[in-house]
């Protein structure tokens, strides 16, 4: 599981969350990869993170070197700091450990790099069965 | 020479390998069939169309073997972010495979449609064949009791519609205020109503492929926001 997806995860739909954000990230076993740099991808992916949720998890896993905390001025025109991003977002990948709720504590497996976030129907909120008109 | 030309410019859309997977998988994964191929066949209509739009996150729901998004994570290359989420665990590995096997990478995760993603208007481009044919609200239970989830890839509830409205209730939270939606859908799920509740959430859709298999009538919808 690579951090662009950690970045999309929520656990807001379990029951008593209300935000669900961000996962904790614990990594027992963390490969890094070779990807193709593209800066125009990751110019367009930087106004979609939450950067900070990004900075954080990759701290807390120990792979944050390079990354500012914050969101560099220019980011554009940045190269150094999009192919920190780049290396982040992209190459880092979780093969095994777990997600965790920050709410509810719930844990979420991670193994051979797939995250498991099957929930049980008693788990969750009330589907919303209407079809999206409120009219 | 105009007809030449034509098939020339447009582009095409290579038909993911899919030799590592024998009988024994398709018994645990759904198997690419006439849906699956009339799916990338309109996407394949469409290239010109998302290569200009330029999708930074792509999904799809019940990616199965992984044959579309793989077709998609391939011409998109580097230029973007492919997720598929699918219940069936086998389905996760089998979609990681089939991209891998196909040099190319779709991140997978096992959850109940798009439940576990944030809402927050993130993803350009969604996918989804879902389990369209009419049943009972019985099948679908998951997964049967022998542990199988293959029922669930085709059994859509009543008017087959049961799965795709989870979806469609709150797909305006999930999609970025201008995106791409496909949807694979049968006579009976009635695509006019669908449109009709996606335009609620300001979606535009259209029918843009059909065909007759057997006794179904299937299409490819598309419905674009933001455009």
């Amino acid at each position: 599981m690579k951090l662009l997806t950690h970045n999309v995860l929520s656990s807001k739909c379990l029951k008593g969350v209300s935000v669900g954000y961000p996962l904790r990230l614990n990594a027992t076993d963390i490969k890094v990869v070779d990807v193709d740099y593209n800066s125009e991808f990751v110019s367009r992916m930087i106004p979609k993170l939450n950067y900070s949720a990004l900075y954080d998890a990759a701290q807390s896993i120990g792979h944050h070197n390079g990354l500012p905390d914050t969101v560099a001025e220019d980011y554009e025109n940045n190269e150094d700091f999009l192919k920190a991003v780049h290396h982040v977002l992209l190459e880092v990948d979780i093969v095994s450990g777990d997600l965790e709720c920050p709410e509810s504590g719930r844990k979420f497996p991670i193994t051979r790099g797939i995250p498991n976030m099957l929930v049980n129907e008693n788990e969750v909120n009330e589907i919303n069965g209407s079809n999206g008109c409120n009219n | 020479m105009e007809a030449v030309r034509g098939i020339s410019d447009q582009e095409l859309i290579e038909t993911p390998d899919l030799s590592h997977l024998d009988a024994a998988d398709y018994d645990k994964v759904y198997e690419p069939r006439e849906d699956s191929f009339l799916f990338l066949d309109a996407l394949e209509k469409d290239l010109n169309l998302i290569r200009l739009f330029k999708p930074s996150i792509c999904l799809e729901v019940g990616s199965g073997s992984g044959v579309i998004c793989t077709a998609l994570a391939r011409f998109l290359g580097s230029s973007s972010y492919v997720i598929a989420t699918d219940l069936n665990p086998f389905a996760c590995q089998t979609t990681h495979q089939t991209a891998e096997a196909n040099n190319s990478f779709v991140s997978c995760i096992q959850m109940d449609l798009d439940s576990m993603l944030r809402m927050n208007n993130t993803i350009d481009l969604l996918l989804f064949n879902p389990p369209y044919v009419v049943t009972t609200s019985k099948e679908l239970r998951q997964p049967r009791e022998d542990g199988s989830f293959l029922h669930l890839a085709w059994a859509g509830g009543v008017k087959g519609r049961e799965v795709t409205d989870r979806l469609l209730s709150h797909v305006g939270q999930l999609l970025s205020h201008r995106s791409l939606f496909y949807l694979v859908v049968i006579k009976e799920n009635d695509p006019e109503e669908i449109c009709n509740v996606m335009a609620c959430q300001g979606f535009k859709g259209e029918i843009i492929a059909s065909r007759k298999v057997r006794n179904e009538l299937l299409s490819v919808m598309r419905f674009k926001r933001g455009w």
